[in-house]
């Protein structure tokens, strides 16, 4: 089982229409696809016409009370289920910690960092891939999602600063004691009509190996996934948007399927 | 992913056509949930209307059907799947390149949830074709007020393919999305409850069989003769006989085409009961103008000529069925030193079961098995007279058994009871093995005769007695099978030797070490099967086993009388 998670520290970026349609792609692949919207805001859960709501909330599953697959709902679509988003994620944080053995003297990537990790282990029998989407924080939630997680798949505005969270990113992660999970960022809300965007893209895209080739434009299609309520490549196939994350994911599927 | 919920079929009591009933169907789900054609759209872009084909799979002797498991594989263009059904959680397997019509041993399979799940169940019996359908299927979308899929009506028009496509009877089912079963069941009550259409009593799988004239777990190598306690004894006999020949019969063919290594071990095991039977009560059959004791006499000789021709192959399935625990539980040599020996039984089989064919394919064969059936189908058919048939005696004891299969079942399993008791007790510490083996095959005599005579007994105590009966058998024949096995890699490795396989550099030294040390481990538990008999023995032979034996036999009387 492969752990995909989408992240970056700032909202906005595309995270969510990345993991949504990601991951209806690795489904069609014929991989049996979870993904679990992390975010109290359930936008993935919206997309997917999924009630944000879990049984018992996020303490339940955090504390291990119910099994997480109890949680799983199917979509519309074969091999992808989702596991939705509850508002009681917003305290997922002290739930994390509360589940630590040491109380808040937990050193950094002690156990409530890698909680997220072992609830997750159990899925392995029943799915090939999982995707997290993740809230944009740096936050306990953050940390446990990069621990769990095998690729880090980071959306990037193209803006001198984006640069700098790649690298904080970059860092953050390299100081992982054991398992460290591979980051590939990619440009995402790219405006080929910006000059800034264009130079970034390229510059960047050439220069750093965990850059990815395939940037996702700023498309008012992809803005349409909300009213749809569906993967962009569900509703518009022959879209530059959906061509897009096709090769995006083939990009992923070449490095890691 | 997509459990199925119950099926249903036209209950024909309305005059409806099926077109009408489908359309009340889907005006009744209207009410609570929007519908709309189309699977949705699923990743592989699958029709909403279209062909499948699948077929049902299972090992000859329904080990799945009867665990409760369905599995059945769909075919598609870009490869196949298995989808194994177990209650109302299905796990499907990709498989791509799967014959379906042909018979499939578990080691074939690629590894994978399903492989996973049925393993222990099925080894080392082949997956068999039971039944393909192939079905038309148009499928419908139940949305909630989100236009989310919370449940799929399928509506199929099921056929069983050949020359001549016979239709089944055509199927409706809801099939639940996951994390939405309320729905899915509200969506079922709503076509329940639609005039016209009820639910199907059986799979569409069980259907299709029936179409064929089969019906599921129609096969089972259980001797469950139906005989009754006031049955004249001549035709009880008879009963049982025609039903152990049945099984060889239906074993020939799995045996000829290899298929699998149990079809040999189940006629073995019809053979061997077959001979038992004879042993027990052939006399039964010779009562009036049944067989005379000369032909009886020649049949029992054919059947151990046939028991003797399976021997050889069978005894080399079980070296070749424990390899990989024996390669794996070795302490000193490594599984790999093994391997030539492996190749050498595998050339000894091949061999042997050339001469099993031959034997099983001679008209001497076919004779005996027409034959007998012959033979056994009068002696059934024939009005006999319980009275007349008082003639039946209990052998050794002299006295008359009675005409009935009551009696009969009474007086024989009570000498075969006698004689485990009184040779079990005789046996001590310091008995030679030889007498652990008689008592063996003592032992086996009555639970044949406990198997043959079951309808009659009460279950409850049927069921303890056979127990600790098993226990013992178990024990005796561990004791018994290592020490023959010890003797038999002994001359293979002599074989091996002869063969020049050392010579050809085909079995090193550490091969016969290897085996050596097989050897020593079945000595082990040869001797802790022997330092068991006494517990084992006791468990069922002691007075309290007694007494229940006694309780199972009055049962039978007891029967017999009313």
């Amino acid at each position: 089982m492969r752990i995909y998670a989408t992240y970056n520290i700032k909202g906005g970026v595309g995270k969510t229409t990345a993991a949504v349609n990601l991951a209806y792609l690795a489904a069609e692949d014929g991989l049996r696809t979870v993904l679990w919207d992390l975010d109290p805001q359930g936008a993935a859960s919206f997309m997917f016409r999924v009630k944000p709501k879990v049984k018992g909330g996020g303490k339940a599953l955090i504390r291990g009370k119910r099994p997480l697959d109890e949680a799983i709902k199917g979509t519309d679509f074969d091999n992808l289920d989702l596991i939705p988003a509850d508002f009681t994620y917003r305290n997922m944080d002290l739930l994390l910690d509360s589940t630590g053995d040491g109380g808040s003297g937990d050193a950094p990537g002690g156990k409530p960092a890698r909680k997220l990790s072992k609830l997750l282990a159990p899925l392995a029998a029943e799915y090939d891939t999982v995707f997290l989407d993740c809230p944009p924080s740096v936050s306990l939630v953050s940390e446990n999602v990069l621990h769990a997680a095998d690729v880090v798949l980071v959306p990037l505005i193209p803006t001198t600063l984006s640069v700098r969270t790649l690298e904080q990113l970059s860092d953050f992660v390299g100081d992982f004691n054991g398992h460290r999970p591979e980051l590939l960022a990619f440009f995402s809300m790219v405006d080929r009509r910006k000059k800034l965007h264009r130079e970034i893209t390229e510059h960047l895209s050439a220069e750093r190996s965990e850059v990815a080739a395939t940037a996702i434009p700023a498309l008012s299609v992809i803005e349409t996934m909300s009213v749809e309520r569906a993967p962009v490549i569900v509703f518009a196939p022959n879209s530059a948007g959906a061509k897009a994350y096709r090769a995006l994911w083939a990009e992923i599927r070449a490095h890691w399927e | 992913m997509a459990p199925g919920l119950a099926g249903f079929i036209a209950s024909g009591d309305d005059g409806q056509t099926w077109d009408d009933a489908v359309a009340s169907v889907l005006a009744s789900l209207d009410a609570e949930f929007t519908v709309i054609p189309g699977h949705g759209a699923r990743p592989g872009s699958v029709p909403s209307a279209g062909a499948r084909r699948l077929t049902w799979l299972d090992t000859f002797d329904w080990r799945l059907y009867r665990a409760d498991l369905t599995l059945e594989y769909a075919a598609a263009r870009r490869g196949g799947e298995l989808r194994l059904t177990v209650g109302d959680v299905v796990t499907e397997q990709p498989l791509a390149g799967f014959q379906a019509s042909r018979p499939h041993l578990l080691e074939d399979l690629p590894d994978g949830p399903v492989t996973a799940r049925i393993a222990r169940l099925v080894a080392p019996r082949a997956l068999l074709p039971m039944v393909t359908v192939t079905s038309a299927s148009t499928v419908y979308r139940l949305l909630n007020p989100d236009q989310k899929t919370v449940a799929r009506l399928v509506v199929e028009h099921p056929s069983v393919p050949g020359t001549e496509p016979s239709p089944l009877p055509p199927r409706l089912t809801v099939t639940e999305v996951r994390g939405y079963q309320a729905e899915a069941r509200r969506a079922s009550r709503l076509v329940g409850s639609v005039p016209g259409i009820g639910p199907a009593a059986e799979p569409a799988f069980a259907t299709a069989l029936r179409a064929e004239g089969r019906t599921p777990a129609d096969y089972s190598n259980k001797v469950d003769a139906a005989i009754t306690a006031a049955m004249p004894a001549p035709q009880a006999a008879a009963v049982i006989l025609l039903r152990l020949l049945d099984t060889v019969d239906a074993n020939v063919a799995g045996v000829l085409a290899d298929t699998d290594t149990e079809f040999l071990h189940d006629l073995r095991v019809s053979v061997r009961r077959t001979r038992s039977a004879l042993k027990l009560f052939g006399d039964a059959l010779t009562v009036g103008r049944g067989l005379t004791t000369e032909k009886l006499a020649f049949f029992a000789a054919e059947f151990k000529w046939v028991g003797d021709l399976t021997t050889p192959t069978r005894d080399l399935d079980v070296h070749l069925l424990d390899f990989e625990q024996t390669a794996a539980g070795l302490a000193a040599a490594k599984p790999d030193d093994l391997e030539p020996f492996r190749v050498f039984l595998g050339q000894r089989r091949r061999k042997e079961f050339r001469a099993l064919t031959r034997g099983l394919r001679s008209p001497r064969f076919t004779d005996l098995t027409r034959n007998w059936r012959a033979v056994l189908t009068a002696i059934g058919d024939r009005q006999v007279n319980a009275r007349r048939a008082t003639a039946v005696r209990s052998g050794s004891l002299g006295k008359v058994a009675g005409g009935t299969a009551g009696f009969l079942a009474v007086e024989r399993t009570r000498v075969a009871f006698g004689k485990v008791a009184r040779r079990g007790a005789a046996i001590t510490p310091d008995s030679p093995a030889e007498s652990l083996h008689d008592l063996r095959k003592r032992c086996k005599e009555l639970r044949y005769a406990l198997e043959f005579f079951a309808p009659l007994h009460d279950p409850v105590v049927s069921a303890k007695v056979v127990g600790d009966l098993k226990r013992l058998q178990d024990c005796l024949g561990e004791f018994q099978d290592t020490e023959v096995q010890i003797g038999e890699i002994r001359a293979l490795a002599a074989a091996m030797l002869a063969a020049a396989m050392l010579a050809a550099g085909e079995a090193p030294a550490v091969t016969l070490l290897a085996m050596g040390e097989v050897t020593a481990g079945l000595a082990a538990r040869q001797r802790a099967a022997r330092a068991d008999f006494e517990r084992r023995f006791s468990a069922f032979a002691d007075v309290e086993g007694q007494r229940r034996m006694a309780l199972l036999l009055r049962g039978a009387a007891g029967q017999e009388q009313n």
